[in-house]
């Protein structure tokens, strides 16, 4: 089981309950929860959606869309049902906040669904986890079990005279199926391939009817947000980007965890101070700051706060809130072709670029990597990458181009260095290895 | 047609399928978890699993094929009693990730998607499993396990083999 | 909707809103290129080939999903548009074989010519490409897998388009892959198959040579053929193919049929048979000697002189001595009009005899008679496609007339149109019907009687009184209705059904029948009582004035065998048709009787005859044919075969060693005087009517007897409704005609016979006496023997 971590400069909103036994519902309770549903009910959608908007809360996912502004997208009337769409698929390499607040919070999910479904006006809402999350499912769907055994759920939640389901939905592992509209895909029995946009889910999404999908962690801050009053959760971080958010921190640092920290809070510190300095006394040579798709930061661009405009001026993504950390020791060739692998593997295939552009850019660093390569395969790996960003169906490839980029912009040296280095071939690590993921 | 005469589930999973396409707006919601749940309990997705759940939807077979093969977790081939999942991905690549996969290797004989002469054990390589903090991590079957040392996974697997294990399911 | 204004690379363009953006540029002559976009199948985004950049947008917009709106301003062709074009075909690139010197689809592929027009040949990867072995999903349906560039044409054209769903998409990501509905691990032979209708649509769509079909493979290059647009020679739907045609040592192959031009009736939609089924031409069964029975029974080859010579003396003979009505004629379904027209023209004013008839598949006779008078009330195939409600009653067009089935479902797909069904078989098309009846058996003179308003026969009609009674409410609040009658509905019964139509506001009507031209065989009189253009025989008409045909009726073909049954038949002459099959006749019956027969095979029929005239089939002859709905179309030679000849050509011959006015029979040669019709003596005024009919027309006389023209002016002129325009015909369009019975006739006559319909029952891959010689068909039957066809009849229709 996960250990969970703390540190002085954490501010506790979504992670108020980790480690206290809510998964239970009557600690649930006892935890102020199932209050803010109640307020839901009683201040009606309106309130509920301007609470929202003055949290200045954006997307836990990794795009970070003001929440607020997307539930008042959805069409007041509509001839088909709506539905709210909680998205646990979690799967950006370096997450896993959704993963505690599973296995700590799963009420708060709940809660959080029936919240957003009143705002919207819902009946049905959907908790879609990973397939590998499994004794994640299992808490959650005891935690709905007991919602509904306690009239929390179904017919007339509240004795509002609004009726609420929820449906928990395992996946059967497919990062790809995290995007949005693969997600409804797969939650309606399909493959995880995108759909086109126009229409956007809040018109036309799960069964055609108006749908709002939104990250777990955007979920489970809905009820603390109503609880506490938009305005409060705003001045928790900084200017447009409200509250706090769980940062996974892994790799190269001493304490590795996941800890809630203010937005706009300081890279360095969160890698410094919150866990506890690069591990065992190395040096900093990287961080990829909110996910593998994320643009790498070299060790002397980590003077940043972690929002999601700082980190955009920075030329990278605040993302799913995953912090990687990489000390000297760490080759960026090696990193690299095992980012644009996992890419590989995970593009669903429906469009030229991403389909083919993971696999040649996989290919040609694996040679690299093999010691066959040379300089032009650098300048190869960026072109591809350049003629991938902006021109795929779905923001996975531009996931997949955008760190490749990164990497040969920022540590072009080490590339051709590489490639100097191994001409007679002496991987670190052999190709089958690092090839064979998934395959 | 919710109920199949001579179904190859037991009667658990079966009443469970029965209930499960019925709890959706479109039964073809039930497919992917389905398709899971038989794979637990038959070991892999075999052709008679294509050919009920097809037949329990209400969709053709070919529909089925086309969804199973997109998931990663979902295979037509018998894996190990115990399928041990290696993360490789950055975060456990960095902490370790590659030396408990190569030991998982040495230990079991087998390479990635190998199961042992025995069919107590598989392997395979696989992708975050979203325990990144937690890293090296891997999974057997749906238990997690986090924080590895290659003397850690010699403990799991006596563990397992003396059917010790947890088994999520 | 609305039209909205924009502009595209600086030209200002208007379109309808909601128009794809791809589809207004194409209207505007702006060709966007495109590799998932495949016009009426759902859209894909897949390719990104077709990027374009529109003003405002931070990102290369696709223009195959963008819908165009007012005042946007979009760019097609910069050299940022270039980059991300020649960056897609690279990737693609790099995995393809670039065996097109090989490849059947090379000079005719997409990729290719995208390569070139966008420079992207140069290639920098180092690592090999995936090879695997080319698979043979089914006789006709062979996947190359490297070749495929995943643009998901085939399974949307299978699956929305033919409603059959075989093929699907496997895996994700670099290993996605194509694949049909039967995987190789529930094969017999462990090879993966796809069990389907075999129509090749997915072949037509992809835009790479991926797909290829079996009849094509590896045989020759699209530059080495001659191509030529004609019609189908298969069911009554009359689709234009294309035939591919190469020289060889005995006259010329077709080597391949395909739609390459969709400009015909059929639009996208060529099935199988259209496709594949030309190769009987190629049979090794092929006569192409004439053959004359000898005293000991024996076939013998003889001179087509010898032949001609004999039948010629003989008929004239027999006519002499024993009297036209004596003889008898059977003519064919896969004629050309202007070979039927002659063939009745030679029996009635030759052989002087009304004993004429051909198989008939539907009762056209029926059909003309109950919407005598009518105008406008009769539809085209096209039609079909665009109808805002249809009513199908009898019939099974996924079989029997797959491109009226395919414009019946494209129509309901894109246009939402109301599809009404009533059947007693649950056929395929019901999926696509907003509502279905299911018939009693025998139920359709019933239902036509319900419809009409009979409700004492409601129980007959159908088991399920509440669905028969909310049909007809449904079908009759419904306007402008197509209304399809399949073969089933015959004589008074069909009179019934349409009666009923005629109350509905806009009613058109359709009567569908089996083979290519059994429509042209009907309007074109081979009937025994009926003329040219349903006109009865023994009544005035423009015709009868012109024509010495005996007056009274003739014997049907029942009555025929009959007759020869009795002794009393002297001579038959059966020109491409085998009725010996058909109708189960007694060998027997026919041994005192001469008989001729014209045709490409030694049939049931052919076996039994006294001399066999090798006969060209509609792939090699050239003339018109007119499809189930009434629509004309050209028919042009593609096939040459040494040693056989038309029936056009053999039916002159016999009549010329007859000792017949060859000018009386066919027109031909300078009129004598063009004075505006005034008599100068019996001969001379029908000459006279034609000569000036052709200066009116502006039309030159033709020069020879063997001149089909000279017939279809002849048609023109004397069959009602054959109002033909040349200049539509012979630009290759079809042209939909009406029959025009003028007035009501006695059917006194008519309903004194006994049904003389016989539909051909013909199944996907069999097409009548013909389809048995068609190797392909033959290949395809036996592979859909090799599996229970379980997997098409599961489908549900779709829930979503
Ligand atoms: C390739 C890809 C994978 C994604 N994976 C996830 C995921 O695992 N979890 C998630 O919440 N959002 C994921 N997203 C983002 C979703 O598309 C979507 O923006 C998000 O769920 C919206 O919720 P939010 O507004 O609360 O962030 C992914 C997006 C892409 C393009
Ligand atoms: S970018 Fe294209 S291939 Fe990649 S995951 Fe998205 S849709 Fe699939
Ligand atoms: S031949 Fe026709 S029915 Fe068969 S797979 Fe191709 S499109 Fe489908
Ligand atoms: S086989 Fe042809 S039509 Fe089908 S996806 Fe491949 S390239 Fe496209
Ligand atoms: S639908 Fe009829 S006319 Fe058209 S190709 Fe098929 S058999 Fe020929
Ligand atoms: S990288 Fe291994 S669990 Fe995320
Ligand atoms: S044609 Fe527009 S993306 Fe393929």
């Amino acid at each position: 089981m996960p250990s969970l971590v703390s540190h002085p400069d954490e501010v506790k909103v979504v992670s108020r309950r980790f480690g206290m036994g809510a998964a239970e519902i009557d600690k649930y309770i006892e935890l102020d929860g199932y209050k803010a549903v109640q307020q839901a009910i009683a201040n009606g959608p309106a309130w509920i959606i301007d609470t929202m908007k003055a949290s200045g809360l954006r997307g836990r996912g990794g795009a970070g869309f003001p929440t607020g502004m997307k539930w008042s997208f959805v069409p007041k009337t509509s001839e088909k049902p709506k539905y709210v769409l909680v998205n646990g698929d979690e799967s950006e390499p370096g997450t896993c906040k959704d993963h505690v607040i599973f296995l700590h919070d799963p009420h708060a999910v709940i809660e959080g669904t029936m919240i957003a479904g009143l705002a919207i006006g819902s009946k049905m809402g959907f908790i879609y986890l990973r397939g590998e999350y499994r004794y994640l499912l299992k808490i959650v769907e005891k935690a709905v079990a007991d919602a509904y055994a306690k009239g929390f759920l179904g017919k007339n939640i509240f004795g509002s005279g609004v009726d609420f389901d929820i449906i928990t939905q395992t996946g059967a592992g497919a990062y790809e199926v995290g995007e949005e509209s693969a997600l409804m895909e797969s939650l309606e029995g399909k493959r995880g391939v995108p759909r086109i946009k126009p229409p956007f889910p809040a018109v036309v999404g799960l069964y055609g009817g108006p749908t709002v999908i939104n990250n777990a962690e955007t979920i489970a801050n809905a009820p603390h947000i109503l609880l506490m009053g938009g305005e409060a959760y705003a001045k928790l971080g900084s200017e447009r980007n409200g509250g706090t958010r769980l940062f996974g921190i892994s790799g190269h640092v001493e304490r590795p965890g996941v800890y809630e920290l203010p937005m706009g809070y300081s890279l360095r510190k969160a890698i410094y101070e919150v866990a506890g300095g690069i591990k065992d006394g190395k040096k900093l040579k990287a961080v990829v700051p909110g996910g593998s798709s994320c643009p790498v930061l070299t060790a002397d661009e980590i003077d940043v706060g972690l929002d999601f405009d700082q980190m955009g001026k920075a030329g990278t993504m605040l993302g799913s809130g995953g912090i990687v950390v990489l000390d000297e020791s760490v080759s960026i060739v090696e990193f690299a072709l095992r980012v644009i692998s996992f890419y590989q593997h995970e593009s669903c295939g429906w469009c030229i670029p991403c389909r083919e552009g993971t696999d040649w850019i996989k290919k040609t660093l694996t040679r690299v990597y093999n010691g066959g390569g040379s300089k032009k395969d650098v300048d190869n790996v960026q072109y591809l990458a350049e003629n991938m960003m902006g021109r795929t169906f779905c923001p996975l490839g531009d996931a997949a181009a955008m760190p490749t980029l990164g990497f040969v912009k920022k540590f072009r040296k080490e590339f051709e260095d590489y490639i100097e280095g191994h001409k007679a071939g002496t991987p670190i690590i052999t190709v089958e290895q690092l090839v064979g993921a998934g395959h | 047609m919710s109920t199949v005469a001579n179904t190859i589930f037991s009667p658990e999973l079966a009443a469970r399928f029965d209930h499960l396409v019925t709890i959706y707006p479109l039964r073809r919601s039930a497919l992917i978890p389905m398709l899971l749940y038989a794979q637990d309990e038959v070991g892999y997705i075999s052709e008679a699993v294509v050919s009920e759940i097809a037949q329990r939807i209400g969709i053709l077979e070919l529909d089925v094929r086309n969804v199973l093969s997109y998931y990663s977790m979902l295979r037509t081939k018998p894996a190990g009693k115990y399928n041990v999942q290696v993360c490789t991905n950055i975060s456990c690549m960095l902490r370790g990730g590659y030396e408990i996969l190569d030991h998982c290797k040495h230990k079991l004989g087998i390479g990635h998607k190998g199961v042992t002469p025995d069919g107590v054990f598989s392997l395979e390589e696989v992708e975050c499993i979203g325990a990144c903090c937690w890293a090296p991590a891997m999974q057997v079957n749906y238990d997690f396990h986090d924080d590895l040392t290659p003397g850690k996974v010699d403990v799991l697997f006596q563990m397992y083999r003396d059917g010790q294990g947890k088994d999520v399911k | 909707m609305a039209d909205v204004t924009f502009i595209v690379d600086g030209k200002q363009i208007t379109a309808p809103a909601g128009t794809l953006l791809i589809e207004a540029c194409k209207t505007a002559g702006i060709e966007i290129p495109a590799f998932c976009y495949y016009p009426g199948l759902s859209l894909q985004a897949a390719c990104r080939m077709c990027v374009v950049r529109i003003e405002k947008m931070p990102k290369l917009q696709t223009a195959c999903t963008t819908p165009v709106a007012e005042g946007m301003v979009v760019a097609t062709e910069t050299p940022e548009i270039a980059q991300a074009r020649k960056a897609t075909l690279q990737l693609l690139l790099g995995n393809h074989p670039l065996d097109c010197p090989v490849c059947d689809a090379g000079g005719e592929c997409e990729l290719q010519d995208m390569t070139f027009k966008y420079g992207a040949a140069d290639s920098f990867y180092a690592e090999p490409k995936n090879h695997r072995e080319e698979q043979k999903w089914s006789p006709v349906v062979y996947f190359d897998r490297p070749r495929c560039i995943l643009c998901y044409r085939c399974v949307r054209m299978c699956g929305e388009g033919m409603d059959v769903f075989a093929l699907g998409i496997q895996n994700r990501g670099s290993s996605a892959v194509i694949a049909p509905n039967v995987p190789a691990q529930l094969s017999p032979d462990d090879l993966a198959h796809v069990d389907c209708e075999q129509c090749g649509m997915c072949i037509d769509a992809c835009p790479v040579g991926a797909l290829t079909s079996g009849t094509y493979r590896y045989k020759t290059r699209p530059w080495e053929m001659n191509h030529v647009a004609t019609v189908c020679t298969h069911c009554g739907d009359g689709c234009k193919t294309t035939l591919g045609v190469r020289s060889t040592s005995d006259g010329s192959e077709i080597v391949r049929g395909d739609n390459r031009d969709k400009s015909g009736i059929n639009g996208d939609f060529l099935c199988n048979k259209g496709r594949y089924a030309f190769d009987f031409a190629n049979h090794e069964d092929r006569i192409t000697q004439p053959l004359v029975r000898q005293l000991n029974g024996e076939l013998k080859p003889v001179s087509w002189e010898v032949a001609l010579d004999l039948v010629g003396k003989k008929f004239r003979e027999l006519r002499d001595t024993r009297g036209g009505n004596s003889i008898g004629v059977l003519g064919g379904n896969r004629l050309t009009n202007e070979e039927a027209y002659l063939l009745q023209k030679f029996t009635r004013t030759v052989l002087g005899t009304n004993n004429i008839d051909h198989h008939r598949t539907a009762d056209y006779v029926a059909f003309a008679q109950a919407l005598a008078g009518q105008k406008d009330r009769t539809a085209s195939l096209r039609d079909t496609l665009t109808a805002k409600a249809i009513l199908l009653v009898g019939g099974d067009p996924t079989v029997q007339a797959p491109a009226t089935a395919w414009n019946l479902r494209t129509n309901v797909r894109l246009n939402r149109a109301k599809l009404y069904i009533a059947n007693s078989a649950e056929i395929k098309l019901r999926r696509q019907a907003k509502a279905f009846l299911h018939l009693a058996p025998f139920g359709y003179g019933a239902l036509a009687g319900y419809l009409g308003g009979d409700d004492t026969i409601a129980t007959s009609a159908a088991p399920d009184a509440t669905a028969l009674a909310s049909f007809r409410e449904a079908v009759k609040a419904e306007e402008d209705l197509l209304i399809l009658i399949g073969s089933e509905l015959r004589g008074a019964e069909l009179k019934k059904l349409i009666a009923f139509g005629l109350t509905i506001p806009g009613a058109k009507f359709a009567l569908i029948s089996d083979y290519a031209n059994s429509r042209g065989a009907a309007d074109m009189g081979l009937l025994p009582d009926m003329l040219p253009g349903y006109q009865a025989v023994g009544r005035a008409s423009d015709l009868a004035t012109e024509y010495a045909a005996p007056s009274a009726p003739g014997l049907d073909l029942l009555q025929m065998f009959d007759a020869a049954g009795k002794g009393e038949l002297s001579a038959l002459y059966v020109v491409n048709s085998n009725p010996v099959a058909k109708y189960g006749v007694d060998a027997a019956a026919l041994k005192d009787t001469f008989v001729v027969v014209q045709d490409m095979f030694l049939t049931e029929t052919a076996a039994l005859a006294d001399v066999i005239l090798p006969a060209a089939n509609l792939y090699e002859k050239a003339g018109s044919v007119t499809n189930s709905y009434g629509d004309l179309q050209q028919v042009k030679k593609a096939g040459d075969r040494a040693g056989v000849r038309t029936d056009f050509e053999m039916i002159v011959r016999i009549a010329d060693k007859m000792g017949a006015n060859m000018r009386a029979l066919v027109p031909f040669g300078k009129g004598l005087r063009a004075d505006m019709g005034q008599t100068r003596g019996a001969q001379s005024g029908e000459a006279d009517r034609h000569a000036v009919w052709l200066t009116a027309q502006n039309l030159e006389p033709r020069l020879s007897p063997f001149e089909q023209l000279a017939i279809l002016d002849e048609v023109q002129r004397l069959v009602p409704g054959y109002n033909i325009l040349r200049l539509q015909l012979l630009s290759g369009n079809d042209q939909h005609l009406e029959p025009a019975v003028a007035e009501l006739v006695q059917i006194g006559v008519q309903t004194a016979r006994r049904d003389l319909v016989q539909p051909a029952a013909d199944s996907l891959f069999t097409s009548g006496t013909l389809g048995r010689y068609s190797t392909m068909l033959s290949d395809l039957q036996h592979n859909e023997s090799l599996r229970p066809s379980s997997l098409l009849t599961q489908i549900q229709t779709a829930a979503d």
